[in-house]
């Protein structure tokens, strides 16, 4: 989830004269084919390091993780019975079920609050009369920037039975020790940490919506909440698609925060079980047991399918219904 | 010009790459050419000398125990070293959750330590027949281990020792000698005695009966195997489990998940949710009177714990006049076939192998016992009453730990699980014990 920042696309917010901002863009194309094929040389040079490096580190251990999950532990060519394992065999297909369905709970929690919390957070902190902006801004963005182990350290103190908060505040539940209460915890606590990478995606986009187009609505009698729904809102949307989709593959990769709260057996009995801790089971084993490399590649490999279906329902379904303008 | 700047460019884009993919072959050149570049600038090599002196080796020690780097480096590693001056030890332990896994890493990546602690049983056989761990028929000492202590580190075939048996740990009941004094109450021999002093400490108020954690191992490893070792009659009954004789559901298990199951209300209220340090915590800070626990605990507790400590044994079912103590045989250390200085990583086996070794290791380490046959002192009282026990009662190793856990699902963490479930009063003994047969039934056959 860290890398949220990275891999989004960086928001435009330079302001072009009216008309001009197709033509900035475009690479002239003029010039004879010999000096455009030449031009090709610094590309490649300069696209060189970061392909093979990508190619070497990320896209020849993804095919090849792929490729294992159709063999079993001693090489041999196994066809789709590890998958047949993983599907059928109760030991895992239990699990496996178990654990997709408690990622969807945790993606929900994201979805439904990180996000919109997020957002209402921006839209506050771009309000003209709020003093000490900055250090709003600053405070809510700081969980994110910590390691999980601290948080997931800080919130285990916080909840203790022993000498947290939680009985003076009237709860006498091990929230982190019970079945129905661990895992909307873990995604509180997730959503805590996370809260101010849509916050500062959001704020991003507000603050580059030119004003005059706000006080243009406002002569024409428009209120601030039909103002908002009508003319913020819609070009909120492409990012909200960018934050969604980051999201959906954050929370489907979560692994370390549960790994470091309740450790790769995810109790109470499974219940904060996700697909990260089945996924670790199943390659390393747990507790004094043996796992297997090639019942992890096939996790592994599902995994990878969930996420692949995800972003190819945003690449086909979502970003040609939505249209983005150029400010 | 700009010709020659592109290709400058290039073929330093492609040395830089050679530099991140050259990997292991790098390493090794930087490590060969490291002492001919590097001697002028240390001291001058000694003078040849007519007598060869046997050349100065560092051997390495792959462990589970973070916790005993201190005991290893102030006393067992100088010991060594004072009678074998020209081999090295380095002592480098992985936290316990990750040995496993990053220990495999290791040596199938052929970078792991010359010497390996071993698991007892399925975890280090595996190990062994992947050719991990070297046979040890031929180590001087590996003969002075009776054949409990060297059974966990076995060949299938019960020829070929590939673990130097090192440590066993005894569990019981710590409890705090003080608080009994104070609320006037005794060590219990029966469980009825048991659950009346609990009761009584209970109605005092003044401590939690029972300071556990329960959201980690502990309710299984300490709780169950320490209760149920009574009920199924210790190393009989565990491998009856493995011969298949005995079933999980048979009326030695369900009376031991109902007596775990009685203990609950005993507990911290919020004990789900407190784990294995925190749990110590409340009985080392006199919160709680008892602790369920093993003699690998005495040196924290030592530590920690600013009142007199005992331990007692866990009380035998009514009418049951045998007893049996879970008596775990639980480390030991191997070689490394891969290892580059096997000679003196055998040197070091054969003195672990000997009384001095033992003596310093299981002193030094409260709480750790001997498995040579040669007997060994034991200082601490506390460890002295653990030790006791063995007089009396019967020895047992935890039980789920052999054959019955290489498989999905594996029993111990089930076991794990539904002894959680079942203290804290989410499962019942009868649907707890059906589902760990359940899941053994899936793919366990005795004998096959």
């Amino acid at each position: 989830m860290e890398n949220r920042l990275t891999e989004a696309e960086p928001v435009v917010t330079e302001k072009l004269p009216p008309g001009g901002g197709s033509t900035v863009r475009q690479i002239p194309r003029s010039g004879s084919p010999a000096r455009r094929r030449r031009r090709w040389g610094p590309i490649l040079v300069f696209l060189m390091p970061a392909t093979i490096i990508y190619s070497v580190f990320m896209v020849y251990p993804l095919l090849d993780s792929l490729r294992r999950s159709f063999f079993n532990d001693d090489g041999n060519y196994a066809g789709l019975d590890n998958y047949d394992t993983l599907f059928t065999n109760p030991a895992f297909s239990d699990r496996f079920w178990d654990a997709l369905g408690h990622n969807f709970q945790f993606f929900a929690f994201h979805i439904l609050l990180q996000n919109p919390v997020g957002l209402l957070l921006a839209v506050l902190l771009t309000a003209q009369s709020v003093r000490g902006l900055n250090i709003y801004r600053t405070m809510v963005f700081l969980p994110t920037t910590l390691s999980v182990v601290i948080v997931g350290f800080i919130w285990r103190l916080i909840l203790s039975p022993l000498w947290g908060v939680t009985e003076t505040v009237g709860i006498d539940t091990p929230l982190l020790g019970e079945p129905l209460t661990v895992l909307p915890t873990l995604s509180l606590i997730s959503v805590w940490q996370w809260v101010g990478i849509p916050m500062i995606f959001f704020y991003a986009v507000l603050i580059a919506i030119p004003k005059d187009l706000i006080e243009a609505s406002q002569v024409d009698g428009a209120g601030s909440w039909q103002a908002f729904w009508n003319i913020t809102f819609p070009l909120l949307l492409p990012m909200l698609g960018i934050i969604s989709i980051l999201t959906f593959i954050g929370n489907f990769n979560a692994f370390d925060l549960i790994y470091q709260v309740k450790g790769v057996v995810a109790g109470p009995d499974f219940a904060s079980d996700i697909l990260g801790t089945f996924f670790y089971r199943a390659f390393f084993g747990a507790s004094g047991t043996t796992g297997s490399a090639a019942m992890g590649a096939t996790v592994a490999s599902v995994i990878f399918l969930i996420i692949l279906v995800g972003v190819l329902l945003y690449m086909f379904v979502w970003q040609p219904r939505v249209s983005t303008y150029e400010l | 010009m700009r010709k020659l700047m592109k290709w400058t460019v290039l073929a330093m884009a492609f040395s830089l790459i050679a530099a991140a993919c050259g990997g292991d072959d790098d390493g090794a050149a930087a490590t060969t050419a490291a002492p001919t570049t590097a001697a002028p600038t240390t001291e001058a090599p000694p003078p040849p000398t007519t007598e060869p002196e046997p050349e100065e080796v560092t051997i390495s020690i792959e462990s589970w125990r973070s916790d005993d780097q201190a005991i290893w480096d102030d006393q067992i590693i100088p010991a060594f070293e004072a009678e074998y001056p020209h081999i090295n030890v380095v002592f480098a332990p992985t936290p316990p959750l990750d040995y496993p896994a990053a220990l495999q890493t290791r040596l199938e990546g052929g970078i792991a330590g010359d010497l390996i602690t071993c698991f007892p049983f399925d975890r280090s056989r595996e190990l062994y027949e992947d050719g991990h761990l070297a046979p040890l028929n031929d180590l001087d000492g590996i003969a002075g281990f009776g054949p409990s202590a060297q059974n966990a580190w076995l060949s299938a075939d019960g020829s070929t020792p590939y673990c130097l048996p090192v440590a066993s740990i005894i569990q019981g009941f710590f409890y705090n000698v003080d608080a009994f004094d104070e609320l006037g109450v005794s060590v219990p021999e029966t469980e009825g005695e048991f659950f009346d002093l609990l009761q009584t400490i209970l109605d005092d108020g003044a401590y939690t009966p029972i300071g556990i954690g329960l959201s980690e191992w502990e309710a299984e490893h300490i709780l169950f195997q320490n209760i149920g070792a009574n009920y199924w009659k210790g190393e009989e009954g565990r491998l009856a489990l493995i011969g298949g004789e005995d079933k999980v559901t048979d009326q030695e298990y369900l009376d031991t998940f109902a007596t775990m199951a009685r203990l609950g209300p005993y507990m911290h209220p919020g004990a789900s949710g407190i784990g294995y340090q925190d749990g110590k915590i409340l009985f080392e800070t006199g919160q709680a009177a008892i602790y369920p626990g093993g003699s690998w605990e005495i040196s924290g507790f030592d530590e920690n714990a600013d009142f007199e400590f005992s331990a007692f044994r866990t009380p035998r079912p009514d009418g049951q006049d045998s007893c049996y103590i879970v008596d775990h045989i639980d480390l030991a250390i191997g070689l490394n076939p891969a290892s580059s200085n096997a000679e003196a990583a055998r040197t070091f086996l054969s003195w672990a192998a000997t009384p001095g070794f033992a003596g310093i290791y299981t002193g030094a380490l409260s709480g750790f016992f001997s498995l040579q046959d040669t007997p060994v002192e034991y200082n601490h009282p506390v460890a002295q009453e653990f030790v006791s026990w063995r007089q009396d009662c019967g020895s047992a190793n935890r039980t789920g730990y052999e054959a019955l856990d290489s498989g999905e699902p594996a029993f111990p963490i089930e076991l794990r699980e539904v002894s959680n479930a079942i203290i804290l009063g989410n499962m019942t003994p009868q649907d707890g014990a059906r589902r760990l047969q359940d899941g053994l039934d899936s793919w366990y056959t005795p004998g096959g």
